[in-house]
């Protein structure tokens, strides 16, 4: 789409109506996982492996088995053999095999009458272990000398001679590094290492399946796409996809965590295996700590070159990330591919080392690998501002990249926003308030690739003229406002006039989940195809009533107009007379688009915290904090702001507090909210925002997603913010209390 | 013909060639074009890239036109959250 | 184990159910009751998400027995404005778009009504500490904030 033809009068776009589902979630109607019950239902739990990694000698179910009550029992024995790839370590997650691979892996799944029934149940099963050496850190994974995980787990990218868990090497870059670092006055080099953090959606998985010996099934299950989870159950269970139907629930957040399956096969198997009688299965919270995919550890290597004029002459990156016991889970390549992405360098390297560790295997958590990659780099930048004394914003304007700057990565950008933000950030007032003692303030810049990803919508004119969209991407956030908007304004009604409907699998063509913050980009994309097919149907009866020809007709606030040589000679006719007796002049009018669509924008943001560290504790206070991030085009600002400052609060957490705590035998030493601290109101400030809006050519109203990048710049910002507020330089993740005191203690 | 850039750490399935011309009017048909020519990318390009043509990161379209002036790379392959 | 029968007073409704005494409040509302509005986030009294009102005070459901509730008077966000009608709180939480995936949000309400009723004008902080132990991993809790003083403010007024 060429820039011009994206339109910038609105009507409807831009504005703050009331979502559509807000009154149902405040009056706690809204049916999420664990809210759904079936007649003749059982309850289902899941015994899990308390070893980091041991063979599984021997189970044992015969005393749950002979409980009043308990229905079945399944184990990776029920499950079929032969799979290969993700398939098998799907499988493999769902339930282990000869060896159980980190703390919380599920072992053994039982159903009976009650969930206090299954609780009992459960702690009857016995399992035989022997328990095998493990590792959870990603460096001391590395070792040549650490356990073998998986044995043979290195594909064709991975060098002679390294460590038996270096399952991925990259490697990508341009120029001459060694020519860039002699042109640059100072050349630093640093290490950084950033902990696993958890997505931390309150609410667990949850999820009822029923499924009869001949392998047809349903489910109801909270996830960020059906689609995936009847692709991904159907695998492990050896079942066909079309034969499963999943009806996604409301979901009560996900940021990427639930784009896959943990137990989701679980109550199918039970199910099956209970005689079809449906199963619930809902997970507890150290469950989901345990043994949902949290993010990957990451320890990290940074060079940099800069000139006395800030000039960014070379950079190099290593990174180490470990994303579980399986293959192709750690998040190293979009890290590697991240890292730069702000920056217009000419001389750069990358290179990365995908390790397997005895710990949960990762999922997707909002903006996967671009926070860790950023703390590196961007605190690498701040470090070389600082001491050539140069303005963090300005020379983040000087290397930024703009239209049709090479990316980091390879191919050239097209319009972006970067700078923009960093004008926003550098004339907001927070930029200009004077700071106190112990106080300081950090700068740090995001980057996000966005996604289209696979796509199916349909949109029907109901008889009275309004429209029902069907779309099958989850809303956690307020997608189905944004899609209601653009609806309205594509067909040119009302917006209470539009329902969207999330739907389940037999409704739609494949979607992939609401990831890559694709929902507003992918399915507004679609639904705007959908409806101009709608809207050419209704030109064309109103054509046919007038006997003119339908390419004289145009659509023009919700109605068909005579147009050309026609032109008022006719009275025009609106969406809902043309709907009114659509049954008569041939039948319903609908419109459905599928496309994996091109042209998701890029999102770019910029951060600016102040901070106030207490000497004496080494507390860092968060006083005021600000996000300025490209939008393309803010469809529900609210919605959009709100994206900005949840992900800005996560980035927070990730930076203040959280980290997965592993004890010497490998076990999760923090699997409660208690201990597991995101963060709460009391820590945290208003977050101002400032929606900028450089439209997305790639569509049509300009949309670029806005859902991750907010994540990225806060782990750096905030660093550089202590940094500045005490000259201590903290180089790892969580910079809690203690973590800060013993910095500042350092430099005495 | 196309020219397709690689990332650098697959020069050695390229007898070190980072741009390799390739003929195709589809992103497919390079593909198909490369592993013809090198052999040894079939696995990487089996295990799932990406592709970005003139600046837009392409996924799974592989019936995605390319014009013999296209900017095509070769990427790590994207997921989201 | 043997269950127990109890009868509470559930948004001023008079119920009855049957307890295993291993069962929470929170697991009677929503298996025995159907009242599902309460959720779970964690179970161990650190979310928020299962706030309800007993005998007038504020508590985590999910750390209160079911069989101890026998004679109490429970509030769940199911009761927070009269059929029909939307509690101020209620609606200046969709008007300030202060919930995301809303999971969290029976929790707040609930929650954030006890405040009020305490303390008509909170101040930032004020809101802030009270709804320290309701967490939000979605907002970023400044537009729930900022629902909450709203409706603070609109309440003074009418009262
Ligand atoms: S479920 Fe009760 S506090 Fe979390
Ligand atoms: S809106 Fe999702 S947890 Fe609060």
């Amino acid at each position: 789409m060429a820039k011009d033809e994206i339109t910038k009068e609105f009507k409807w776009i831009g504005t703050t109506p009331d979502r559509p589902d807000g009154l149902d979630k405040v009056t706690g109607r809204a049916r999420y996982g664990a809210d759904f019950n079936l007649p003749n239902m059982l309850y289902a739990a899941v015994v899990r492996s308390p070893h980091a990694h041991a063979k599984i000698l021997k189970i044992d179910a015969s005393k749950a088995l002979a409980m009043k009550g308990v229905k079945a029992v399944v184990t990776r024995a029920d499950l079929p053999e032969g799979l290969t790839g993700e398939d098998l370590y799907l499988q493999e997650n769902t339930l282990a095999g000869e060896k159980a691979l980190y703390d919380g892996h599920a072992v053994a799944a039982v159903a009976a009458t009650s969930q206090l029934l299954a609780n009992d149940a459960a702690k009857l099963i016995e399992v035989e272990y022997e328990v095998l050496p493990h590792v959870t850190d990603v460096d001391k994974a590395m070792a040549k000398d650490a356990p073998v995980i998986l044995p043979d787990c290195a594909d064709h990218t991975v060098p002679e001679g390294m460590g038996p868990n270096v399952a991925r090497m990259i490697e990508f870059g341009r120029g001459d590094l060694d020519a860039g670092y002699a042109e640059a006055d100072l050349v630093h080099e640093q290490s950084y290492t950033t902990e696993a953090t958890h997505q931390g959606y309150i609410e667990p998985h949850a999820a009822v399946g029923q499924m009869g010996s001949d392998g047809k099934g349903e489910m109801w299950v909270c996830t960020q796409g059906q689609w995936f989870i009847r692709k991904m159950c159907s695998a492990v269970l050896g079942t066909d996809p079309a034969q499963l139907r999943v009806t996604p629930s409301e979901i009560g957040g996900g940021f990427g965590g639930k784009t896959t399956i943990f137990m989701e096969p679980l109550p199918l198997a039970l199910s099956k295996k209970a005689g079809g009688r449906p199963v619930k299965l809902v997970m507890s919270r150290s469950d989901v700590l345990r043994a949902t995919g949290p993010t990957a550890s990451a320890s990290m290597d940074v060079k940099m070159g800069m000139k006395k004029d800030g000039t960014i002459t070379a950079a190099q990156v290593t990174f180490r990330m470990q994303g579980g016991p399986f293959p192709g889970a750690s998040p190293v390549g979009e890290a590697l591919s991240c890292a730069f992405a702000c920056y217009d360098i000419p001389n750069l390297m990358h290179v990365g080392y995908e390790v397997l560790a005895n710990r949960p295997k990762c999922a997707a958590y909002r903006a996967p690998g671009s926070p860790m990659a950023a703390y590196a780099v961007e605190s690498m930048v701040d470090e070389l501002c600082r001491e050539l004394s140069l303005d963090p914003i300005d020379v983040r304007l000087k290397n930024g990249v703009k239209e049709g700057s090479r990316a980091s990565y390879g191919p050239k950008f097209k319009t972006i926003g970067l700078a923009e933000t960093l004008e926003a950030a550098k004339s907001h007032p927070n930029y200009a308030v004077a700071l106190g003692p112990n106080q300081g303030r950090g700068v740090a810049s995001g980057f996000w690739f966005n996604h289209g990803g696979e796509t199916s919508v349909s949109l029907a004119i109901s008889e009275d003229g309004t429209a029902q969209v069907s779309v099958g991407t989850p809303d956690i956030g307020g997608s189905r406002a944004s899609i209601a908007l653009m609806t309205a304004e594509t067909l040119g009604i009302p917006y209470e006039n539009v329902r969207v409907n999330i739907v389940e699998t037999g409704a739609l063509g494949v979607n992939e989940p609401t990831h890559g913050s694709r929902a507003t980009f992918a399915s507004g994309k679609a639904m705007w195809e959908a409806a101009n097919q709608a809207i050419k149907e209704m030109c064309k009866r109103a054509a046919q009533k007038w006997d003119i020809d339908p390419e004289a007709v145009t659509w023009k606030d919700g109605a068909a107009h005579p147009a050309g040589d026609n032109a008022g000679q006719f009275e025009p006719m609106s969406i809902k007379e043309i709907a009114a007796e659509m049954g008569k002049t041939g039948g319903p009018i609908s419109g459905h688009h599928e496309s994996t669509p091109s042209g998701a924008g890029p999102s770019f943001g910029t951060h600016v915290v102040d901070v106030e560290v207490d000497p004496e504790t080494g507390r860092v206070t968060v006083l005021r904090y600000l996000v300025t991030q490209d939008a393309g085009r803010a469809i529900h600002p609210q919605y959009v702001e709100g994206q900005y400052q949840g992900g800005a609060a996560q980035g927070i957490g990730w930076a203040l507090n959280e980290g997965y705590i592993y004890g010497e035998d490998g076990r999760l030493q923090n699997s409660v909210f208690l201990d597991y601290r995101v963060p709460v109101a009391s820590d945290l400030p208003m977050i101002d925002t400032v929606i900028v809006e450089v439209p997305n050519p790639g569509h049509p109203f300009g949309v670029r997603g806005v859902g991750e990048t907010g994540i990225t710049p806060p782990l750096p910002a905030i660093a550089n913010a202590i940094h500045a507020a005490t000259g201590a330089r903290l180089r790892a993740l969580p910079m809690n209390p203690p973590a800060v005191l013993a910095a500042i203690k350092a430099m005495a | 013909m196309v020219e397709v850039n690689l990332w650098s750490g697959l020069r050695k399935f390229t007898d070190g060639a980072e741009v390799v011309e390739v003929d195709g009017k589809t992103v497919g048909q390079l593909l198909d074009g490369l592993v013809a020519i090198h052999p040894g990318l079939e696995p990487v390009i089996e295990s799932g890239i990406s592709v970005a043509v003139d600046g837009e990161v392409i996924t799974g379209g592989r019936n995605t036109p390319v014009e013999p002036d296209s900017e095509v790379f070769l990427m790590q392959q994207i997921k989201g959250g | 184990m043997s269950k127990m029968h109890v009868t509470a007073t559930v948004n001023g409704d008079e119920v009855e159910f049957l307890a295993d005494p291993r069962e929470t409040l929170l697991d009677c509302l929503r298996d025995h009751l159907d009242l599902t509005g309460s959720k779970e986030g964690c179970g161990t009294g650190d979310c928020g998400a299962c706030s309800v009102m007993l005998n007038g005070r504020l508590v985590p459901s999910c750390l209160v027995l079911g069989v101890e509730t026998d004679g109490a008077t429970i509030e769940t966000i199911e009761g927070m404005a009269p059929e029909g009608a939307l509690h101020p709180l209620q609606r200046k939480f969709i008007e300030h778009a202060a919930l995301q995936c809303g999971f969290c949000t029976p929790g707040f309400l609930v929650a954030a009504k006890a405040l009020l009723e305490k303390n008509p004008d909170p101040s930032e902080s004020e809101i802030r500490y009270w709804l320290a132990g309701n967490l939000c991993r979605c907002t970023g809790y400044d537009k729930i904030v900022r629902a909450v003083q709203d409706a603070a403010a609109e309440m003074r007024g009418a009262a």
